[in-house]
This record gives C-alpha cells, sequence and structure tokens, in this order.
C-alpha cells in the first residue's frame, strides 16, 4: 500500500510487458497514444502497433478484421470515443459475431478534469453493459489494472475496460490472499452494518468511507467489484444478505452503471436498501480533476452519508 | 463452354436462387444483390482461392460484404460454390433458421464477416489485410461496398487507412448501380467523380462494366500485380440486373416479389440460364 500510478500508466507497462508473452497481441490507437499510455508499446513493437489517426469507428473495425485472423487487438483511445464513438461498432463489428477485441476506454469519469464534460465520459458503463455478451471492467488501482490486463489476454471474446487518467493510490497488493478472476468481486474489508460496493477508484474512496464510518460505530464491508458484467451476483447476495443495506458507487452515471447493476439484480433476488453514489445524471465541467470530483459530490465523505442513508432504510 | 460463358451462367442461377429466397421469406433485398451478382459469382468461382471443405483454412482468400444487406447475393453464390446445400438457402430470414436477413458469419459456412451496418465491413477487410501483412501471409482480401454506402464516413476511414498500410492485398469494389433507397445516389448524396476521390485516397482505380466477365477478370488480375496501394474497381451495374421489371428501379432495394412476379422472374432467369447453357 501506498504506491501512486495512474491505471492507464499500470495498463501502459503491462502492455509492454506481456507482449514477449503474448506474441498474438497487437495494439491499436487513435491519436492519443501519449495520453492512453500505448506509447511505450507502440516504441518497444513498433511492427504490432497501429495509430489509426482520429477514426475510432474504423480503428474498431479494422481490430475486428484482425480478431478473425486469429490476432488479439487492444484497441484505445478516451473511454469517451471508445465507448461513445465507436459504440456502434463496438457492438455490430465486435460483439455480434463475438470477436476477440478488446475495448480499452482511457480517461473515463468526472476526474479528466480540466477537458470538461466533451472529454469526461460518464456514461460507458452504462453503454457498454448494454450490449449482450459484452464483459465490462475498470480495475481500481496498478495493481488490479496489470492482473486485469493479463486475464484479458487470456480471455477468449469481447471485453471493455476503463482506465483512469489520476494517480491513485495502489491498495489491493495488501490486501491478504487478494487475486483477480474475471466476474469475481473482492472482499476488501469486512463489516456487518452495509456493504459499500465500489468500482475503480472509487474503491480508495470506499476504504476511506468505511474509516469515517468506522469513527461513528459503523461497520462498513467494502467490495472491489472491478468487473460490473458479468455481475459476481454470488457476492453481491451474500453482502445483501449478511449485512442488508448497500451502498453502491461509481465515477459514473448513477443510470445504467455498477448502481444499476446492482438493483437489478437485488430486486430480483433479495430486496434490501441500495442507494446509488455517482453522477446524478448530470454533464461534468472543466476543473482541477479533485475540485471537480468534490463538486459532484464523488467523495469518501459523501460515499459515508450514503452509507448512513442505506442503512436508516432497513426496515 | 467458355469460361466466361459458365461464369454467367453460373451467376444467372445465383440470380434465380436469389430471387426466389427473398420471395419465399417475402422480404429481404433483391436489387442491390443482382446488382453485384457478376462480380460475386467472378471472385468465387474464379478469383478467390476458397475450399468448400475447409472454410476456415487460415491462408484463404478473404471476402467482406460490406453492403450486407446483399446476403441474397453472398449466400446463394456460397451454395452454388459447395460451402452449404442449396436447399439451406430456404432458412432465410426464418424464425426456425439460421440465415439471418444481413450477412452473417457464425451460422453461414463460408462467411468470413458479419455485415449490415453500411461502413463497417470495410474497415474490417482492411483489418484482415492488415493482418496478412503482420503474419506474412500471402491470401488476399476482397470486399464489395455499395455506391449508396459510401456516403458512410467510415468507408473514407477505411480508405485512408488501407493506403496508409500500402494494403496491395485488399481489393474492394464498388457496385455502382446509382440507385439507393430514397432514390437516386447521384440526388440523394452525390458520390461522383468516385474515381478521382478514390485516386486522391491513394487507391490504385479500375473503372469497369459490372455484368462483363472479360472486364471483371482483367480488373482483378491488375489488381493482383499492383504493389503498394490498395484497388477499387468500380464496378457500373444495373440495380436488379437480370430480372426486367426490377431492372434500374430504387423500389426493388428492399422489397419481395410476388407469386406472380416471381413467376415471371424465373422465367426470365431461367431462359438466361437455358440460353447460356445451349
Amino acid at each position: 500500500m501506498g504506491e501512486k500510478i495512474a491505471t492507464r500508466a499500470a495498463y501502459g507497462n503491462a502492455l509492454v510487458e506481456l507482449a514477449e508473452k503474448y506474441p498474438k497481441l497487437v495494439v491499436f490507437d487513435a491519436d492519443l497514444a501519449g495520453a492512453t499510455m500505448t506509447k511505450g508499446f507502440s516504441q518497444a513493437y513498433p511492427d504490432r502497433f497501429f495509430d489509426m489517426g482520429i477514426a475510432e469507428g474504423n480503428m474498431v473495425g479494422v481490430a475486428a478484421g484482425m480478431a478473425t485472423c486469429g490476432l488479439q487487438p487492444f484497441v484505445n483511445t478516451f473511454a469517451m470515443f471508445a465507448a461513445g464513438r465507436a459504440w456502434e461498432q463496438v457492438r455490430n463489428s465486435v460483439c455480434y459475431p463475438g470477436l476477440n477485441v478488446k475495448v480499452i476506454g482511457s480517461h473515463g469519469g468526472l476526474s479528466v478534469g480540466e477537458d470538461g464534460a466533451t472529454h469526461q465520459c460518464i456514461e460507458d458503463f452504462a453503454l457498454m453493459r448494454a450490449i449482450p455478451g459484452m464483459t465490462v471492467l475498470c480495475p481500481c488501482d496498478g495493481n488490479e489494472m496489470r492482473l486485469a490486463t493479463e486475464a484479458l489476454l487470456n480471455y477468449e471474446g469481447p471485453a471493455y475496460m476503463r482506465l483512469g487518467r489520476l494517480a491513485v493510490e495502489t491498495v489491493t497488493d495488501a490486501i491478504p490472499g487478494y487475486q483477480f478472476e474475471l466476474g469475481k468481486g473482492v472482499t476488501l474489508q469486512d463489516g456487518s452494518d452495509v456493504t459499500i460496493i465500489a468500482v475503480g477508484m472509487n474503491v480508495q474512496m470506499s476504504l476511506k468511507a468505511a474509516e469515517l464510518l468506522k469513527a461513528e460505530g459503523i461497520s462498513a464491508r467494502v467490495i472491489d467489484m472491478h468487473t460490473i458484467k458479468p455481475l459476481d451476483t454470488e457476492l453481491v447476495l451474500k453482502a445483501a444478505r449478511e449485512t442488508g443495506a448497500i451502498v453502491t458507487t461509481e465515477e459514473a452515471n448513477v443510470l445504467g452503471g455498477l448502481g444499476a447493476a446492482v438493483c437489478e439484480y437485488l430486486a430480483e433476488a433479495c430486496p434490501v436498501p441500495v442507494v446509488r453514489h455517482g453522477v446524478n445524471d448530470e454533464f461534468g465541467r472543466s476543473g482541477k480533476a479533485p475540485l471537480v470530483l468534490e463538486a459532484y459530490g464523488i467523495t469518501a465523505e459523501a460515499i459515508a452519508e450514503c452509507a448512513k442513508k442505506a442503512i436508516s432504510l432497513k426496515k | 463452354m467458355d469460361k466466361l460463358k459458365t461464369l454467367a451462367c453460373t451467376a444467372a442461377k445465383a440470380r434465380l436462387l436469389a430471387v426466389q429466397m427473398v420471395h419465399d421469406a417475402a422480404s429481404g433485398h433483391p436489387g442491390g444483390s443482382l446488382s453485384c451478382m457478376d462480380v460475386l459469382t467472378a471472385l468465387y468461382f474464379d478469383v478467390m482461392k476458397v475450399d468448400p471443405s475447409d472454410p476456415r483454412n487460415p491462408n484463404r482468400d478473404r471476402f467482406v460484404m460490406s453492403k450486407g444487406h446483399c446476403s441474397p447475393a453472398l449466400y446463394p453464390v456460397l451454395a452454388l460454390r459447395g460451402f452449404f446445400p442449396v436447399e439451406e438457402l430456404k432458412m432465410f430470414r426464418r424464425i426456425d433458421g439460421h440465415m439471418s436477413g444481413h450477412v452473417e458469419m457464425k451460422h453461414v459456412k463460408g462467411v468470413d464477416m458479419s455485415t449490415g451496418s453500411l461502413g463497417q465491413g470495410i474497415s474490417v477487410a482492411v483489418g484482415m489485410a492488415l493482418a496478412g501483412k503482420t503474419q506474412q501471409q500471402d491470401y488476399r482480401v476482397y470486399s464489395i461496398l455499395g455506391d449508396g454506402e459510401i456516403a458512410e464516413g467510415e468507408c473514407w476511414e477505411a480508405f485512408m487507412s488501407a493506403a496508409k498500410y500500402k494494403l496491395d492485398n485488399l481489393c474492394a469494389c464498388i457496385d455502382v448501380n446509382g440507385l439507393q433507397i430514397d432514390g437516386r445516389t447521384c440526388d440523394v448524396m452525390p458520390s461522383e467523380p468516385l474515381d478521382k476521390k478514390l485516386e486522391a485516397f491513394g487507391w490504385h482505380v479500375i473503372k469497369i462494366d459490372g455484368h462483363d466477365y472479360a472486364q471483371i477478370l482483367a480488373a482483378y488480375e491488375e489488381a493482383k500485380t499492383v504493389k503498394g496501394q490498395p484497388t477499387m474497381i468500380l464496378a457500373q451495374t444495373v440495380k436488379g440486373k437480370g430480372v426486367s421489371f426490377m431492372e434500374n428501379n430504387a423500389g426493388w432495394h428492399g422489397k419481395a416479389p410476388n407469386d406472380e412476379q416471381m413467376a415471371q422472374a424465373k422465367a426470365e432467369l431461367e431462359a438466361q440460364i437455358k440460353e447460356l447453357e445451349g
């Protein structure tokens, strides 16, 4: 615990590190290699790197064509353009034929900061989750990102992974017995009064929220739900039964993402109060990233408040 | 029978199957399927290296029907080429069948890519050609686009990327039948001059009569000799070719013939087959 690294940087390092072991890996970018951190790979493996220019739809289609020929393409751009601009190519040219293309959306969420709303994609979880057969994930720290990248190389099929811009504290390496498995959430901290289910850098915020709650005598469980789809329903069900109240938290619109996935499942399996924490269906705006997050209530304090609300809703 | 006549005869049989399957399904896209049938027949019966008994051979030539609604062109050609029995065409667009309305790769043997959303197929073809270059394989990649389709910006993104990577293993063809759903392409969204545009995008361009087999085969032979750039064949065609009442009529883009119209189409196409066989 302690090291700070952006998940996009950890991902870029992982690509270079894994390239020899996975010779079918090819990497695409759309004129953002410096920001998406594929630049290292492009320099180390220029024959396996393709800069397709500012044309995300074509990039996804070309990657799909490569996948039909047995290669393992990872396409990279900002989350806004991966999940937004190229959504229909992802749906029709990748997911419908079930091709082995990994769609990587960097700079997800409000923490893009200064660039403002046009580049702060808060809809990617909902957009990607809505496509049949799509796997959707967002690792929370550098350690998890490294493991997730290799897991994607060993997974045959389409997947979307969101990366973050900001350096974030590495927390998963300090968890005893921590293992990464696609589709399996990780209980980072046990608790009995409420469960906070978090994704991405909201995991670190949730650990802080749990500390704040502890000071008030509230025992909060914290789950790192790195894979939003397929959802680890077993872990969610256990949390609902054992703690009776749930908070979901994500750096995304509260519509259609992790919170929606948990609600959809629990409404049918084990109805308990669920409070969805995230961006409340509004566009972001420019500013230093921490200030933007604060302005939209994406903070440990707000998560702790949501936890108390969830507990108060228990029958 | 000489080669060109044999190809024409095969295409006439494929046209009959195409119209029949659209009639039987009471839906589908006959117009653009009939216009590209000669080019497609030439590809699968002369130009492309494919083996119906080994449809996934990694060294095979690939084909992407970028105008994916023209399944009534591709499916009959694949059937006649021996990828699956002609009887399977009865399963077209049926709830209990496996032949989706738009071209589909997972359930139809011999199909290299699922298409349907216009503009996307040519990107995939670029990817297949790029994979061939990356993996030092010598297969070639072919694709057919519609002249209405190229209003999609993605086509031009794909054209740029094919030129960037010098994909001389890629040969695409625009089926220039001049008509699309809403009317004449020159009215809906003018695309000409296609030759000058494609040349400016770095492609080698060959203009042909898309129903003249000598020209079709010569164009594909020429494409094989081009080095360092992709080739685009601009095939001037007649929408609905081979069925008199469908020819040059945009109304037959996505409409099925009724029983009476089917009987007439059948009579016309059977007469063409008989003449070519005779």
